[in-house]
């Protein structure tokens, strides 16, 4: 018989002995499949972590894919803080990739000094839009935010094919994809010789502020203290429906802004692929970080190492690169699990017999 | 002919959101909500579709679907009754696992993109309107939801389960094994949940593409507020989706609509599930222990 029994003090050894043991155990779960599918497990991992750091033009690569899991990132953690469960930043992620691509091909003539603000502007007044609605039905009428912020999802996604099979068809290439932004809005590279983009800066500007505000300010404790006790918030004069709204439309406004960068910075265009899932990998990121926002900086970066290593291995090995979304999973499930074993301890016992 | 036309196309678009919705309620009556609904479907549509392709029978196909549900279910159980972790994470962890799993061996087998055709289920009483439907549909209202109300509102299993998810500590006491109760729940409601899925692959298109859920998972949590946990109310939610959405497809090859963006009117029945919710969402009582883990102490 194995019972959790409640931790006293978290002994020093334990963070890193627990992170062994999530490495270890996702490693022999998804070994298992890798197996399955006729490759050999070390060497799957090796190019999944190890490769694609090995150049400078990869670990661009790799930052180019962090970018979007930046801002899904922190805009799930910072909902999630204050206790409003967003789950739609796929779909608010996708609104403000419309709103910047709609400024984009509609004043195509601006120049860079006005589009660049204008687009990031476009993408984070999409996503807050996106999720006004959700929000406001939780703040007033305590509609659960979670089936709210999800079935808006699909409606996005259908929203962003219905723009480009209708009246945002490339009247060129007769494909569903929309014109190209004008040049003024495509971001500037600041790396050289990679693609990493304005939106990366962006983005570790963000973090950085969230860091600051939510853990330094007096806004970042009520955000806080109404994601952890709303009830005693509320006794102490926080008001918990503004804070939640705020908190809400922070949250859609910084997922629209990843849509913008995405958009601005990588495509120049907008297509139904805009979003690879970077919304409910956010969820991942997120958690994974504990919600802090230099975790997230963190874990977007080695998600998305893994990421760009199981598309080349998916070329070099024949082993399709979905293995890295099942990594990704495998690792979420196991960590939230493993790290239970923070506040409880295992206490092996014999069954007790129990008086009758 | 046209009306008899919208009710059958509802009595079809319907049957996985029953099975699934129904899944949901047993799974948050005994007190777990479970966010992996939309990965179990996909999981269940994926591998339905694939044995039923390798046995040459939809049936073995839709008890394989059954399978996943149970061993998706059993995940969820380990996750969230065992360990304890957050149900959201722990049900949007169970569906991307399950989405990406399914589509990683889709793609080692087929080479992704659409798929060959297999035997898929046929129509009972052929050329009657709106009789002329799956078996699976004729189950699901004349058996699953009937018999899961029962379960639920007149058993000692429900009694168990509902006492469960309402207050754990009392169940505890009085004797049920609240471990176990959440686990029976979880796996059976997931079975349900997966063979929704297979609906989709085995009767309705007779192959699987990606994203064949789109989001129906979603759909049946909404649905299961929607009704407050009843399973008969969940019913007729699915209808009210499943009605504007054939209602929508009607409308889309009159004229009168033909201007409007096909995908914005596919958007529509999840927009009018959410005025649903917004409209008779206010304020309901969860079930007591909702999303709460629990641990004697």
């Amino acid at each position: 018989m194995i019972r959790l029994v409640q931790r006293g003090r978290e002994p020093r050894w334990l963070v890193p002995v627990l992170a062994f043991a999530v490495l270890l155990v996702t490693y022999v779960l998804t070994a298992a499949m890798i197996r399955g599918a006729g490759a050999n497990p070390l060497a799957v991992y090796q190019r999944y972590l190890i490769t694609p750091l090995g150049t400078k033009t990869s670990v661009g690569e790799v930052l180019l894919v962090a970018t979007p899991l930046m801002f899904t990132g922190l805009s799930v953690a910072i909902a999630f803080r204050a206790g409003f469960y967003n789950i739609g930043a796929e779909g608010q992620f996708l609104a403000g990739a419309v709103a910047a691509t709609f400024v984009g091909i509609t004043f195509k003539e601006l120049a860079a000094p006005v589009a660049i603000p204008l687009v990031f502007a476009a993408g984070a007044a999409g996503g807050a839009a996106w999720v006004v609605v959700p929000a406001l039905l939780r703040a007033r009428f305590r509609i659960d935010e979670v089936v709210t912020t999800l079935l808006l999802n699909p409606v996005a996604l259908l929203s962003v094919q219905g723009l480009l099979n209708g009246p945002w068809r490339n009247r060129k290439t007769h494909f569903p994809e929309s014109e190209k932004i004008g040049a003024g809005y495509v971001l500037p590279h600041v790396i050289p010789n990679t693609r990493v983009h304005l939106g990366f800066a962006v983005a570790v500007a963000i973090a950085i502020v969230m860091w600051v505000v939510v853990g330094r300010t007096p806004i970042g404790l009520r955000l806080r203290a109404v994601g952890l006790a709303p009830a005693a918030a509320r006794f102490n004069g926080v008001q918990v429906e503004r804070t939640l709204l705020g908190a809400a439309l922070v949250s859609g406004a910084i997922a629209g802004l990843g849509g913008a960068s995405q958009v601005a910075g990588l495509q120049g265009q907008l297509t139904g692929e805009i979003s690879a899932g970077f919304g409910y990998t956010g969820i991942v990121v997120a958690t994974l970080a504990a919600l802090s926002s230099y975790g997230v900086v963190l874990v977007a970066a080695v998600l998305a190492d893994i990421l760009v290593g199981a598309e080349s291995t998916s070329r070099a090995l024949q082993l399709p690169p979905q293995m890295g979304q099942v990594v990704t999973a495998t690792v979420l499930l196991v960590t939230v699990s493993v790290s239970v074993l923070r506040r409880y301890r295992l206490r092996f016992a014999l069954p007790r017999m129990r008086p009758r | 002919m046209i009306a008899l036309d919208v009710i059958t196309a509802t009595l079809v678009a319907a049957t996985p959101l029953v099975y699934a919705a129904t899944g949901e309620v047993v799974t948050e009556r005994a007190g777990v909500l479970n966010l992996g609904i939309e990965g179990t479907m996909y999981g269940g549509a994926f591998v339905g579709f694939v044995v039923a392709g390798s046995a040459h029978s939809a049936w073995v196909g839709l008890l394989a679907a059954a399978l996943v549900g149970v061993l998706a279910g059993a995940l969820m159980g380990l996750l969230t009754v065992t360990i304890g972790v957050n149900q959201h994470v722990a049900g949007i962890g169970t569906t991307l696992l399950l989405i990406s799993a399914s589509d990683f061996v889709n793609r080692l087998r087929y080479g992704g993109g659409s798929l060959k055709h297999v035997p898929k289920f046929g129509l009972l009483f052929k050329d009657v309107p709106v009789a002329s439907q799956y078996l699976l549909t004729y189950i699901a209202f004349l058996g699953v939801v009937p018999v899961a109300w029962w379960i639920l509102q007149r058993s000692g299993i429900g009694l168990r389960i509902r006492a469960t998810g309402e207050n754990p500590e009392a169940a505890d006491v009085a004797g049920i094994n609240v471990a176990a109760t959440r686990f029976g729940a979880l796996m059976a409601g997931s079975a349900l949940m997966a063979i929704g899925g297979a609906f989709l692959s085995l009767a309705i298109l007779g192959t699987f593409t990606l994203n064949i859920t789109a989001g129906r998972g979603w759909v049946a949590i909404a649905l299961v507020i929607f009704a407050r946990w009843r399973v008969g109310a969940a019913m007729f939610g699915a209808l009210l989706f499943a009605g504007t959405d054939a209602l929508q497809l009607q409308l889309a090859i009159t004229t009168a609509f033909a201007d409007v963006p096909r995908e914005l009117m596919i958007a529509l029945p999840y927009l009018v599930v959410i005025v649903a919710l917004a409209i008779s969402g206010r304020n309901v009582a969860y079930p007591g222990a909702y999303l709460k883990p629990y641990r004697r102490s």
